[in-house]
């Protein structure tokens, strides 16, 4: 995805220009994140979908949560189940922070995935993990919202069929303002680093 | 009647002796198997460290179990930050004294249309199945979905 790139590029331009205006005064201090910063970048997050309990929820529920945002399918059955098993390790690292963290499994293929497939399917995981599904538009809209493009496959003759979808994790700090960008191949470390400091009183900006 | 049980049993007898002289399996040693199990009946992934011991490469072709109406070879398609996806793999070889992973996020057999309901401890034998028809019965562990380094 360009996305990343990009972010990328501007964390990278942002950081250049800090590291000369800092390197003219103060040493160090340059971004405190080891993820892709992307404050600024991305909307704040916004939706209205169904939760796995059958609840109508909106992105308000979750004001005073850190989100994990990500997109993913319940058949699919390498990359997201890995995902959400390195979320948990991430988690179980950060210790009762992991209180004030929700993982917000959102499903692209909201036709298969009803509220009691995702409710088994995000337990196995995590219990601070919680499977959104809703109507295809809602889901295509929030995708959209953070340029997370997702496609479904062509059939198969038995009916079931595959989905491609993005594989960032987005982070939000518990006002909903889209902080930080992980993907699955970020060593866990950086999360759980950057996740700390999101989750400490007084964090940096 | 009796000449075709007796032409069945001359083509069910001449199966193993075929495999005895062509055994790519034979020089295959599986380790690390294992399956992520997901909720209901899902489809799940299977992974296994492939070590050819074989002064020639062995290749993989398919892989098939009684507990899985469905085994595919497959492959994910993780783009750093990008999309991801799945394709199927016809084949998979693994060079001569090579080995072959499967592996999250990579290759892995599909696992679909269990007969029953798994659960975590217990045991799946799959047959991995090799170009020249030999075969290779695997002990694959069930694990549970949140396992993040079985090994």
């Amino acid at each position: 995805m360009k996305l990343s790139h990009l972010a990328r590029l501007a964390a990278l331009s942002m950081l250049i220009v800090a590291s000369s205006w800092l390197s003219a005064c103060h040493q160090s201090e340059s971004t405190p994140w080891q993820l892709t910063d992307i404050s600024g970048h991305m909307p704040d997050l916004s939706f209205r979908l169904t939760d796995d309990q059958g609840k109508t929820v909106t992105a308000a529920d979750y004001r005073g949560k850190v989100a994990l945002l990500y997109f993913g399918y319940t058949h699919c059955p390498d990359v997201c189940p890995l995902t959400l098993a390195q979320l948990h390790v991430v988690l179980q690292k950060l210790g009762p922070l992991a209180d004030g963290v929700r993982i917000l499994f959102v499903s692209v293929d909201p036709t298969r995935d009803t509220p009691a497939v995702l409710h088994d399917y995000v337990a196995a995981f995590d219990p601070r993990a919680v499977g959104l599904t809703g109507s295809p538009s809602d889901i295509e809209a929030l995708t959209k919202r953070y340029r997370a493009a997702f496609t479904r496959e062509p059939g198969k003759a038995d009916g079931s069929y595959d989905v491609s979808h993005s594989s960032g994790i987005y982070v939000f700090d518990n006002t909903g303002k889209a902080r930080l960008l992980a993907t699955p191949t970020d060593p866990q470390d950086k999360l759980v680093h950057d996740l700390h400091l999101l989750l400490s009183p007084g964090h940096a900006p | 009647m009796k000449w075709q049980s007796l032409l069945a049993s001359f083509a069910i007898g001449l199966i193993p002796a075929g495999a005895v002289h062509a055994a790519q399996a034979d020089h295959v040693t599986a380790s690390h198997a294992w399956i992520r199990l997901l909720p209901a009946k899902l489809p799940a992934a299977g992974y296994v460290t492939l070590q050819n011991a074989g002064s020639s490469a062995a290749t993989l072709v398919s892989a098939h179990s009684a507990v899985y109406a469905s085994v595919m070879l497959h492959e994910s398609d993780v783009e750093s930050g990008g999309m991801n996806g799945m394709h199927a793999v016809n084949q998979l070889a693994i060079s001569a004294t090579g080995k072959a992973m499967l592996a999250p996020a990579g290759y892995h057999l599909m696992l679909e249309q269990p007969d029953r309901v798994l659960k975590p401890g217990d045991k799946v034998e799959i047959t991995l199945d090799f170009a020249d028809r030999s075969h290779l019965p695997v002990q694959f562990a069930v694990r549970p979905a949140n396992t993040a380094d079985p090994n």
